[in-house]
């Protein structure tokens, strides 16, 4: 009886589907359904949406160390969009970076990552962009220097650092290890900010999940590391803040708030778990135990930080359960390399609003109170109090990354 | 010409308090809202962060975050036979204008009325006979009782994440609370805030003296709170700047901090800022509101249609509204008819300075840190003989020690110059001042009417405002500040300053935002412009929120109860909806 209503119900909705949307696919509603998941699973509406645009319509400025990068519109719209590539088209871009007429694409569209996915997975995506609504919209172009300019250039590129080809499970691996594996490395494209990069932009396949930069912050440590890496870190911490934005250790910031809002707070507990399981089996960088910074330079950050700080993170940085994060022990906070802290106390943070945790919790932006030194005296001190250790901070640090920052497209 | 918009099923007149929780329960009820603030939008961040939000000079000197008086004003006299001149700067009282209202500088004092204050009239009859209520005194029942509220104040409550010590639950008096408050159903979501030392003070002198003090009920967060809609709040830093600031740290109980995290995010709720509603519209024989008409910044008017409206403005707003909508009969003092108007109340307010020979640190406060008695508020004292009704709290709120405004030196310290500064150096730090925070009566000439010569902005005459203390406040004052001293008395003390509240109300010194009346609530519509469920007698899609429906003022802050009474008519709305009919047949 079940079934036969469920294929009712399932014609039923072709039909609407058939009604109201381009038709690009003999899809059906679970595939669309299937697609819907995982395009938010790879968080494909962030970087494909504008600040205040259509969803999806492109158009976000994407920064890369060789000029500016806009997303594209991946709406059915015929004529901008995507609406007149068929399934191969699709398959051929995600899984080998090649536009439909036969141009290659940036890698700042995340195929390196992409090109795990299988091919079902890749038709449920486009399955479910075709039902969104479309956008009439004209792409921007990209806003690069010679020679990041000529496309033909980035075969050269595909050819050094493309490694193609789905995902291939591991047989002495769990099923859920696999599965976390084939999220992380694949859709979910992880590296593409917590793996570090070379000169080209391509990432460094014998550190992974070690930490890198993601535009002007740095995206920590995902694998082993006391101080900035996930050993800590219980299973179901991770699981706790890709579903709600943050727990005991700390609360998405920057980039990562916006992943948990649009993607990862939408994941199934079954997937939270296997990414989990997948992350507490990667190795870490090497240790290194960076200098004490001098008692003056501390002296000075916790006058700060008690003036500034010390309110919403109290006084021995273990912040407030339920509302503001701990500063103590956080990966976050003794990183490799100080600029999300930095960015942080420069341009605020707001914590992701999810429906476990709906408030949006915002830190304001110190930019405008503290200069240079002040703030590189603060950041040492967060990073080195209440036995934290992650090096000092100097102003010459702060000054260009404040730079950076206000060169960047907003 | 007025362009003519979408109609919505609920249109809210005002974005503040009341608006909110309007809004939060009629849109999970399925309604589409939408809210016209005059006001512009505010946020913790960036609007009140602890980056600048400490500044008293911009906020609570030059009143950054309140009412322009050249934009939005009234006329004020004591007494009909005055002429009223139109209020020019604000003083006595401070409305709020943007997003969250008041709820943004309010200092989080949060109270229930005694059960007796809702039949006040009734009650003091049974107790001291008629004739204990003078003729032009116009008290009355509000049409509800404390026990149909009691619900309404326990969801407000864990909507705000009140700290606090319950006195009485179900009946049975709690060591440590209010012994005189009304039976509530549970303790306060939160534990009282830590006490300091000005409290403690006070806690010792007014039991040594015979009372019962108590931590005040604050919604100030003593501890991380996840309030009823699962909304994240701080702990409370007694930074000291609630009054007349926004919370920097999502500690004290507003909209934003509240509600609109949830509310925000539904797709059947919408508002619009720098929106003046001008009028309500009605239908031709004037029985049906048919939405409203206003104003945007550019100046550009519009109409917006709506199956109901609801009044959640400041109360003198929603009560000028009424009159130039002319919706309502106007209350005449002469013939005593008419509602709209009548029964404005505001608060009678007097203080005792005391400087301690403990010292205080009075910086580190917060807004509804409070030590109280209330064995002299409402009708928990005997007043046969005292030739007064009612009563109030007697306070010592340590709210903060900012360096303009709180300072609170000995009796005789010059304003200015070298005197002034020995005084602020010896004393600043050993100051304090308790608060006798008294009920005002109703009367037959203290009413809201329209002001036959000026006008604002928008060609409508302005609001005026008769109004005075009588010798029912004057005696109850001089009582209260009587026992308030009794109290400064028992503290180890270099000195004692009462300052009592004398002669007729004047509008310049600040007392408090705590007006009241002017659509009152009731059983009878011939004194009453709402019904028990805040619903108009006249037009039953129009409703009334806010202190504006308060017959006369109890003894304690509104805020509890206006939240209280929020929540009370959106159950009534949710029945209105489904069938929209009088919910008080006539």
């Amino acid at each position: 009886m079940l079934g036969v209503l469920l294929l009712v119900s399932a014609g039923a909705a072709i039909a609407a589907v058939q009604v109201y949307a381009p038709k690009r696919s003999d899809q059906t509603w679970s595939d669309i359904q299937t697609g819907r998941y995982l395009a938010r699973a790879g968080d494909c509406e962030s970087c494909h949406t504008a600040h205040g645009g259509k969803p999806f319509a492109g158009g976000r400025a994407v920064p890369t160390p060789f000029g500016v990068i806009y997303s594209t519109n991946i709406t059915p719209d015929p004529g901008t969009g995507i609406g007149a590539w068929n399934e191969d088209d699709f398959w051929r871009a995600m899984h080998f970076g090649i536009r439909r007429d036969g141009e290659r694409l940036y890698p700042a569209f995340p195929y390196p990552w992409f090109t795990r996915m299988t091919r079902g997975d890749v038709d449920a995506v486009k399955a479910y962009l075709d039902t969104v609504k479309p956008v009439r919209q004209l792409n921007r172009q990209p806003e690069l220097g010679w020679p990041f300019s000529m496309r033909s250039a980035l075969a050269v590129w595909d050819k050094l650092y493309l490694h193609s080809g789905q995902f291939q499970p591991d047989p002495r691996r769990s099923t859920a290890w696999n599965r976390g594996a084939y999220l992380v490395e694949g859709l979910g494209h992880c590296g593409a900010c917590h793996t570090s990069k070379n000169f080209m932009g391509a990432v460094d396949r014998n550190h992974p999940m070690q930490g890198g930069f993601a535009e002007h912050v740095f995206a920590p440590n995902l694998g082993v590391g006391e101080r900035d890496g996930l050993s800590g870190w219980t299973k179901a911490d991770i699981v706790e803040y890709l579903a709600t934005g943050s727990n005991r250790y700390t609360t998405a910031a920057g980039p990562m708030a916006e992943v948990v809002q649009a993607s990862t707070q939408y994941l199934k507990q079954s997937d939270l778990d296997a990414i989990a399981l997948y992350l507490k089996s990667l190795q870490g960088p090497s240790p290194e135990t960076p200098k004490a910074p001098t008692e003056d330079t501390m002296r000075e950050g916790q006058a700060l930080y008690v003036d500034d700080c010390a309110g919403c993170h109290m006084d021995q940085g273990q912040g407030v359960a339920n509302a503001f994060p701990p500063l103590r022990a956080s990966s976050a906070v003794q990183a490799a390399q100080p600029q999300t802290l930095i960015a942080v106390i420069l341009e605020g943070a707001r914590s992701p609003a999810t429906s476990a945790k709906p408030t949006g919790l915002t830190m304001p932006a110190f930019d405008g109170k503290l200069d240079d030194a002040e703030v590189a005296a603060l950041t040492t001190y967060v990073r080195n109090a209440w036995g934290n250790r992650g090096g000092e901070v100097s102003k010459a640090d702060v000054a260009k990354l404040r730079k950076t920052m206000a060169s960047e497209p907003q | 010409m007025a362009k003519k918009l979408r109609e919505v099923d609920v249109v809210l007149v005002g974005f503040g308090w009341t608006a909110s929780v309007i809004a939060q329960e009629l849109t999970d009820a399925g309604a589409d809202v939408l809210a016209l603030e005059r006001g512009g939008w505010r946020d913790t961040v960036p609007d009140f962060s602890v980056t600048h939000i400490q500044d008293e000079l911009r906020y609570a000197v030059r009143k950054q975050i309140f009412e322009e008086t050249q934009r939005s004003t009234l006329g004020f006299r004591n007494r009909p036979d005055q002429l009223a001149l139109p209020m020019r700067e604000l003083g006595s009282f401070m409305p709020a204008a943007g997003v969250g209202g008041a709820g943004v500088h309010w200092n989080g004092q949060n109270w229930r009325f005694l059960p007796s204050d809702f039949v006040l009239r009734t009650h003091n009859e049974q107790r001291y006979g008629k004739r204990a209520i003078p003729a032009d005194m116009t008290i009355q029942d509000w049409g509800i009782t404390y026990e149909q509220l009691e619900p309404y104040y326990d969801k407000w409550e864990y909507l705000c994440g009140i700290s606090g010590k319950a006195g009485n639950i179900g009946g049975k008096i709690q060591p440590g609370g209010n012994p005189f408050e009304g039976p509530r159903r549970r303790e306060y979501p939160l534990p009282p805030l830590k006490r300091s030392a000005a409290t403690m003070l006070f806690d010792k002198a007014a039991r040594d003296v015979g009372f019962h003090p108590f931590p005040a009920p604050a919604a100030n967060t003593s501890q991380p709170y996840l309030n009823s809609l699962g909304v994240q709040m701080g702990q409370c830093t007694f930074c000291g700047y609630c009054e007349w600031f926004g919370c920097a740290n999502y500690s004290k109980a507003s909209p934003q901090t509240t509600i609109f995290p949830v509310l925000l995010k539904k797709d059947n709720f919408s508002f619009r800022t720098h929106c003046s509603v001008t009028r309500v519209l009605t239908d031709s024989d004037g029985k049906r509101a048919t939405g409203v008409a206003y104003v945007d910044r550019d100046g550009n008017e519009y109409i917006q249609p709506a199956q109901m409206v609801v009044l959640c403005a400041f109360a003198h707003h929603n009560v000028h509204l009424l009159l130039v909508s002319k919706i309502g009969t106007p209350y005449d003092p002469k013939s005593q008819t008419g509602v709209v108007g009548r029964n404005y109340a505001y608060q009678v307010s007097s203080s005792v300075n005391v400087t301690c020979k403990e010292r205080l640190n009075p910086f580190m406060g917060a807004g509804a840190l409070g030590q109280v008695v209330d064995d002299f508020n409402g009708d928990n004292f005997d007043h046969t003989g005292k030739g007064f009704i009612g009563g109030g709290y007697i306070a010592l709120w340590n709210t903060g020690g900012r360096p303009i405004l709180q300072e609170y030196l000995p009796k005789g310290t010059p304003k200015w110059g070298a005197g002034w500064k020995k005084a602020l150096h010896e004393d600043y730090l050993y100051s304090t001042h308790m608060q006798c925070h008294g009920a005002m009566m109703a009367y037959r000439n203290n009413y809201l009417d329209l002001d036959p010569t000026y006008t604002d902005d928008y060609g409508n005459p302005l609001l005026r405002l008769t109004f005075d203390f009588y010798d029912n406040e004057h005696a109850m004052s001089k009582f209260l500040t009587d026992r308030a001293t009794d109290i400064a008395k028992a503290i180890p003390n270099r000195g004692i300053n009462p300052k009592p509240r004398e002669g007729h109300y004047s509008i310049i010194p600040y007392q408090t935002t705590h007006n009241t009346g002017g659509a009152a609530m009731g059983n009878d519509p011939r004194t009453s412009f709402v019904n028990p469920f805040l619903q108009s007698w006249d037009v039953p899609n129009l409703w009334v929120m806010g202190s504006t429906v308060f017959p006369q003022n109890p003894g304690y802050n509104p805020t509890g109860t206006v939240g209280a009474l929020a929540f009370w008519a959106a159950d009534a709305m949710k029945r209105y909806i489904r069938n929209p009919q009088p919910l008080v047949q006539t």
